[in-house]
């Protein structure tokens, strides 16, 4: 098993790391490899998904959003601990354990990822570090809160951006320090191979589970799926539902300020080559949203070939198009969204289509502050 | 008899550096090309890149700055850095360039082993690196093998890493290659204990630190200091 021979989606994933994180790579992928063909692992999974999580999640058919349209939520603000992330941190947690690793090391952006790590590390008695940017802890100070009283220890990382990119970086020099003993519990479909398929085979649950919902409902497939993107992980677990679909359109909304697939370039950033916001000579830009979840200049390498294939599109909303909907959702819904998927909800009400199936990937809770100081 | 490689980041006084590390017994330089974001690099290191980025030292005036170091010495030149800037610039591109201004090889601390075979690099190897990628890594690697002799990043620490005696004996079972023993080496004293296991150290962190609060001539004193500490190890032949 070398480097380059897997993990690539086209010209992007791979694995660009320094040599000492080579082996660890190695080792998760074998480890995910075996667990993933063992009955035992899907039984405990589907276990804890259905009895701690509370999958399956519902799909709900929004009657009051839009005019002339069927508007279908996939409502994983409704799982443990208000996001999809938990769908990742979960499975990831059954992986640490079978590769015998007692600590865990995370970055968090909204702080969405490091709650759910925090919390799967309280159920399963590990170690857990959690990397945020001293920014997002200002911006996210309830989870942070949560984040410790789960028992986690919250690294403040003070230095570039003080954001996710940071963070990122922060937990991956963690990991090269104490790889022998760690699982970085990467939080998005981002990050050196297994990675990027790791994290969209544990969220492809989201995508399975609503064209399921929606065919029970409607009998019929919807005419697009539409999930907003920062890593890209609830995008790309909600996509691989329906990317065999070819009549369901793919539509993946970027954060404006963040738009790693709209406006960036191949480059190189935290272990894979992607679609990244990046300057002539490869220097990482900053990214700017309202949202810290979608604050981030890179993207999932799945979504860079996907963009480049055709199979899906990938469109930007602003700050404020996040903000109206995320009213809108709430004043006409009685649903507080996270401004995450508020930015895919924006988008996704003026697409030409009929029947329109839209993650909503995480509850507004944290966001509170944000959206009341506006 | 041992080498000494000094680490510099690439910036206005880096020739003058350079030239000065030289002139202090240094064998060989490595001038670093600030990324933006280092995962491989302490604090020391990263700070100093961003310093420079934020100087201006983009790739085209890193090259210019190896081209005056080159004029300054005749040591080997040897550009680190990250692949982000290789993509931007051109695998191709970037090592023409950097040839034509005096690079005799390169280091990309994120770029693996079995990526672009087409240009010529010095490989590193880690404490965690098994046998098989030790052989693969010497027989790709371009004059000698870097052995990143703890896990961890770039960084000044207390004491040499108990794992490069280990690490030096798996690389010697496969490879006649030279082998210079880089990260957590600071002192004198560090110098010579790793250097009596393996055939050379680098020295970055410290260098960096150094240059940049005593200047060359704090910098020429320090890598005396390292380069009487390592040949007491093994003297000069005549």
């Amino acid at each position: 098993m070398t480097s380059l021979d897997t993990g690539y989606f086209g010209p992007y994933g791979g694995r660009y790391v320094p040599e000492t994180l080579v082996p660890a790579l190695d080792e998760l992928e074998r480890g995910w490899r075996e667990i993933k063909d063992d009955p035992g692992f899907a039984l405990e999974l589907a276990g804890l998904q259905r009895d701690y999580v509370g999958r399956p999640t519902p799909l709900y058919r929004s009657e009051r959003l839009a005019e002339g349209k069927s508007v279908y939520l996939k409502r994983e603000d409704l799982c443990h601990t208000g996001a999809h992330k938990i769908n990742n941190a979960l499975g990831q947690a059954l992986i640490a354990r079978r590769l015998g690793k007692q600590r865990i090391v995370a970055e968090t952006g909204a702080g969405q990822h490091g709650v759910a790590a925090a919390t799967v590390c309280a159920r399963f008695g590990l170690d857990c570090v959690v990397y945020m940017g001293s920014e997002d802890m200002a911006r996210q100070a309830p989870n942070v809160e949560r984040m410790r009283l789960l028992g986690a220890e919250v690294s403040a990382v003070e230095f570039g951006t003080r954001t996710l990119k940071e963070a990122t970086s922060e937990a991956i020099r963690d990991w090269i320090t104490n790889v022998e003993t760690t699982h970085y519990m990467i939080g998005s479909c981002v990050g050196p191979h297994p990675y990027p398929e790791l994290v969209g085979e544990l969220q492809a649950v989201i995508g399975r589970e609503a064209r399921e919902q929606i065919l029970t409902a409607e009998g019929r497939l919807p005419d697009a799926v539409v999930a907003c993107v920062g890593g890209g992980s609830n995008a790309i677990g909600l996509f691989g539902g329906f990317v065999d679909d070819a009549d369901v359109r793919l539509v993946g909304v970027e954060a404006a300020g963040a738009a790693s697939l709209g406006t960036g370039r191949a480059g190189v950033l935290h272990g894979a080559r992607s679609s990244l916001l990046a300057d002539d000579d490869g220097q990482i830009a900053d990214a700017h949203s309202i949202s810290a979840g979608l604050d981030y200049p890179g993207v999932g390498p799945e979504h860079a070939f996907l963009r480049d294939s055709g199979r899906a599109e990938y469109v930007p909303a602003t700050d404020d198009e996040a903000l109206a909907a995320f009213h809108l959702l709430a004043e006409r819904e009685g649903i507080i969204p996270a401004l995450e998927p508020a930015h895919a909800l924006a988008r996704a009400l003026e697409l030409d289509a009929e029947l329109v199936l839209v993650g909503l990937s995480g509850r507004g809770d944290k966001d509170l502050a944000t959206v009341l100081s506006r | 008899m041992k080498r000494v490689s000094i680490y510099l980041m690439a910036g206005r006084d880096t020739p003058e550096l350079a030239a000065a590390a030289v002139a202090a017994g240094a064998d060989l330089l490595e001038i670093g090309f600030p990324f933006s974001d280092p995962l491989a690099d302490g604090p020391v290191i990263r700070l100093a890149g961003e310093r420079a980025l934020a100087e201006g030292m983009r790739t085209e005036a890193c090259l210019e700055c190896l081209a005056e170091t080159r004029a300054r010495v005749d040591v080997p030149l040897i550009p680190m850095t990250y692949a982000s800037i290789l993509e931007a610039y051109g695998y191709d591109r970037f090592r023409e360039a950097a040839v034509s201004a005096g690079a005799t090889s390169f280091i990309v601390a994120d770029l693996p082993l079995e990526a672009a075979p087409e240009l010529p690099r010095v490989q590193l190897v880690a404490p965690t690196t098994p046998e098989e990628r030790i052989r693969l890594a010497a027989e790709r690697t371009d004059g000698w093998l870097y052995l990143v002799s703890l896990t961890g990043t770039t960084g000044a620490r207390e004491n040499v890493s108990s794992q490069l005696a280990g690490l030096v004996e798996r690389a010697r079972a496969v490879t006649e290659a030279p082998l210079l023993a880089g990260f957590g080496i600071s002192t004198p004293e560090q110098a010579a204990a790793a250097a009596e296991l393996a055939d050379g150290i680098v020295v970055g962190s410290r260098a960096v630190e150094v240059a940049e609060t005593e200047g060359a001539s704090g910098l020429e004193r320090y890598v005396a200091s390292l380069r009487r500490a390592v040949d007491t190890v093994s003297p000069a032949v005549a």
